[in-house]
């Protein structure tokens, strides 16, 4: 089946593009095939758009302020956001003008907000158009101008006062940001990123490289060297291909603590190796047997040991297998959560992995979108980074690896 | 020691302890034990040759046998012990595994899971497969589609949470769905994860929306290996797309299928990371893997967390028993 991937040149396609031109003919009737082509291009393009769309949104998500997360749905994150903003008390130096006194200034802290609507009561937010003036008790009043310049006047001096509050719906430039990933990753603090990410990188790269070896020593004998049992083995592993790691859980932890490994780095690698090797060995074994024959035999006349062939031989050409398993098992160490809760993170927290910091950021900052996509995207885009560079291989995988 | 050097250490150290390993237990064989000299050497090559292949297989073995074989049997034995695994207690943890509501609730939902996600996800697959096989952006199409497959289920719980996200009525919505639903005419949003029953249901299309893409690639291979003369002798025959995609191609790729249906189905016997992340089996959306995690490390419980541990056995033993047959039908070929 590897094999069909890779050859999917002219002939199907042919095949089905000359099914549908001799079909119109067949039936005169011309637009039917057009007509079909539509229909097939628009319901993949809408397939497509389902899938992504929720990716997307948090990708957008992770770039946009706080504030625009909480006022508006992202697929809005590029039309100007209209929002109602928290009251703001009015703050300035009063000034003295005729016999009344005033306050003048401007509410906003930055440039590019456009009011629609305010109001000096929260009963009332939205009460008055910009440039419109409110009379408040003891003869004040408030004159608010659309870019926020207010001009507030009183018959009493406002001094030692506290100014009165206005609520605003502005309208603002969409505003788009690397505060959050800098929040996240940069600014040491203790929802950061950054040491998960180091404790997540630091359990995946040896718990992907070990069972590769291990591996591939097994799937040799497996694949060439004829011994009593050998069908045997190979039903075994493929049991082990669906025995549920659930199982595994209690044993192995128990073990660990009394041989001493307790919880840790090298607990975690061990639990991944053993778990990664079942995958392993059939892809690997799949794989090599369906090397030619004729290599094998002759390296064999000519006098070279198995370690040899293995070596120098069998190794360098299973390469793409070797690389597929690599791309698995590192996609699934890197996104684990269950091995790592049971078998790595203590009490301390000091080992946390970044799906682990993410579930904790769901239960304690479970409506600051801003915080949980950043998390969620800096622990998705490695995986994403592989999985687009070396598809190639992991769609090879998949097609070697499931039992045909 | 930092850890990211420990890693590296302990990187170069099994690579090397490996190498070592398979080099020197070879030498021993041929150098040592059956040298392939003197009045016995073709004797000593046999010999050497038969104990060759276990050299090779042993650490995989051993640490197959430790991680995955041993454990499936201790955790039988512990599933009549106690909580702590001490004392005996005959079948005390299934029966009081049984009285509980959670657990039924967490077996009824996994099989909700198990008929809908290996269905909906083998059936999209096949779909997207048979439709982006003649299009000439088709592989970017599969290729973003198979995309989810890289997400973590934390990351995809995160993604798929937002989607869901609920805000009071008066405020503007930012989770899709509940923006679609006002738009409809809804007049409350709603806090879907919540909702018992369908719930379940919102939070299955996670693993749908991750197992599509598998499905997806390994169905179109398969479509791309029916032999062209059956579709052609289908099309002289005068059947149109729909007959010879249901009554030609599905046929041939069968057993294909079947294949995809039961790896996911096993894939969703053992969720647990999406529930975990989404509601943690609140709101009656409890699965048996989740249960199991529960009893383990906040009831402390090994000995229900091993009986339920051994449900999800049972319920993967079926599929384990076809693969072997299969995996026997095809080395005897």
């Amino acid at each position: 089946m590897a094999v069909a991937e890779e050859n999917r040149t002219g002939g199907f396609l042919s095949g089905l593009t000359g099914m549908f031109s001799s079909k119109s003919e067949d039936d005169g009737i011309a637009g039917q095939k057009s007509a079909l082509g539509w229909a097939v291009n628009l319901s993949v393009l809408f397939l497509v758009f389902l899938w992504l769309f929720p990716t997307v949104g948090l990708f957008v998500s992770s770039f946009r302020t706080a504030d625009q997360i909480a006022s508006s749905g992202w697929w809005s994150s590029l039309s100007t956001q209209v929002a109602q903003n928290p009251a703001i008390r009015l703050a300035g130096d009063e000034f003295p003008e005729g016999d009344l006194f005033v306050v003048e200034g401007n509410i906003f802290d930055s440039e590019g907000a456009e009011i629609t609507a305010w109001g000096w009561s929260s009963r009332g937010p939205e009460d008055f158009a910009p440039g419109d003036t409110a009379e408040l008790s003891r003869d004040r009043a408030i004159t608010l101008q659309s870019n926020g310049d207010f001009r507030l006047t009183g018959v009493e001096s406002f001094e030692g006062a506290r100014l009165p509050r206005v609520f605003t719906t502005a309208s603002s430039p969409p505003e788009f940001t690397l505060q959050n990933y800098n929040y996240m990753l940069f600014q040491g603090s203790n929802e950061s990123m950054a040491g998960a990410f180091f404790n997540t990188l630091t359990v995946t790269i040896p718990a992907t490289i070990i069972p590769i070896l291990v591996a591939a020593f097994a799937a040799y004998a497996l694949a060439w060297m004829e011994f009593p049992g050998r069908a045997l083995l190979v039903a075994l592993v493929v049991a082990l291909l669906v025995v549920p790691l659930q199982l595994a859980l209690i044993p192995l932890l128990k073990l660990h603590i009394s041989v001493g490994i307790g919880k840790g780095y090298l607990g975690v690698w061990l639990a991944h190796m053993g778990f990664g090797l079942p995958l392993a060995i059939y892809l690997l074994r799949n794989y090599m047997a369906g090397l030619p024959r004729d290599i094998i035999e002759n390296a064999r006349v000519d006098g070279a040991t198995d370690f040899q062939i293995f070596m120098r031989i069998i190794l360098p050409l299973s390469f793409p297998a070797l690389a597929s398993f690599a791309i698995f098992q590192f996609l699934w160490t890197w996104n684990d959560l269950l091995v790592a809760k049971v078998f790595l993170i203590d009490s301390t927290g000091q080992t946390t992995v970044m799906t682990d910091q993410i579930v904790n950021l769901l239960g304690t900052r479970g409506g600051n979108w801003e915080i949980l996509a950043t998390a969620a995207f800096v622990s998705i885009s490695v995986p994403l980074i592989v999985f687009f560079s070396l598809q190639r291989y992991l769609v090879r995988g998949l097609l070697a690896g499931s039992v045909k | 020691m930092h850890p990211a050097l420990l890693g590296l250490i302990t990187i170069a150290v099994a690579v090397a302890s490996c190498i070592g390993y398979f080099y020197g237990s070879n030498w021993v064989l041929d150098k040592v034990l059956f040298p392939a000299k003197g009045p016995n050497a073709g004797r000593n090559i046999n010999r050497a040759n038969m104990i060759r292949p276990w050299l090779f297989l042993f650490p995989a073995f051993a640490a197959l046998g430790l991680y995955l074989a041993y454990p499936v049997f201790e955790t039988l034995r512990l599933s009549f012990m106690d909580a702590n695994g001490r004392e005996f207690v005959g079948t005390d943890n299934y029966v009081r595994m049984v009285g509980e509501g959670k657990f039924w609730e967490a077996v009824r939902n996994n099989f909700l899971w198990l008929l809908v996600v290996p269905a909906a996800s083998t059936a999209f697959g096949l779909m997207v497969a048979q439709l982006t096989d003649r299009l000439a952006w088709g592989n970017i199409a599969k290729s973003l589609i198979f995309m989810p497959m890289a997400i973590s289920f934390v990351g995809a719980s995160v993604i798929w949470k937002l989607v869901y996200e609920a805000r009071p009525v008066e405020s503007e919505q930012i989770g899709v769905l509940n923006a679609i639903y006002l738009a409809m005419g809804g007049t409350d949003p709603i806090t879907w994860i919540t909702v018992p029953f369908w719930n379940n249901f919102f939070l299955m299309v996670i693993l749908i929306w991750i197992q599509t893409g598998f499905a997806m690639v390994i169905l179109s291979a398969a479509l791309r290996g029916i032999p062209e003369e059956t579709v052609e002798a289908a099309i002289v025959d005068g059947a149109g797309p729909f007959a010879i995609f249901f009554k030609i191609k599905v046929p041939q790729i069968m057993p294909t299928i079947v294949v995809v249906w039961t790896t996911i189905t096993i894939a969703t016997l053992k969720v647990f990371d999406i529930v975990f992340a989404m509601t943690n089996g609140q709101w009656e959306t409890q699965v048996l893997a989740n249960y199991m995690f529960d009893k383990l490390f906040r009831a402390n419980d090994w000995g229900v967390g091993s009986a339920s541990a051994m449900v999800i056995m049972l319920m993967v033993t079926p599929i384990l028993v076809w693969n072997i047959v299969q995996v026997r039908k095809e080395d005897s070929r």
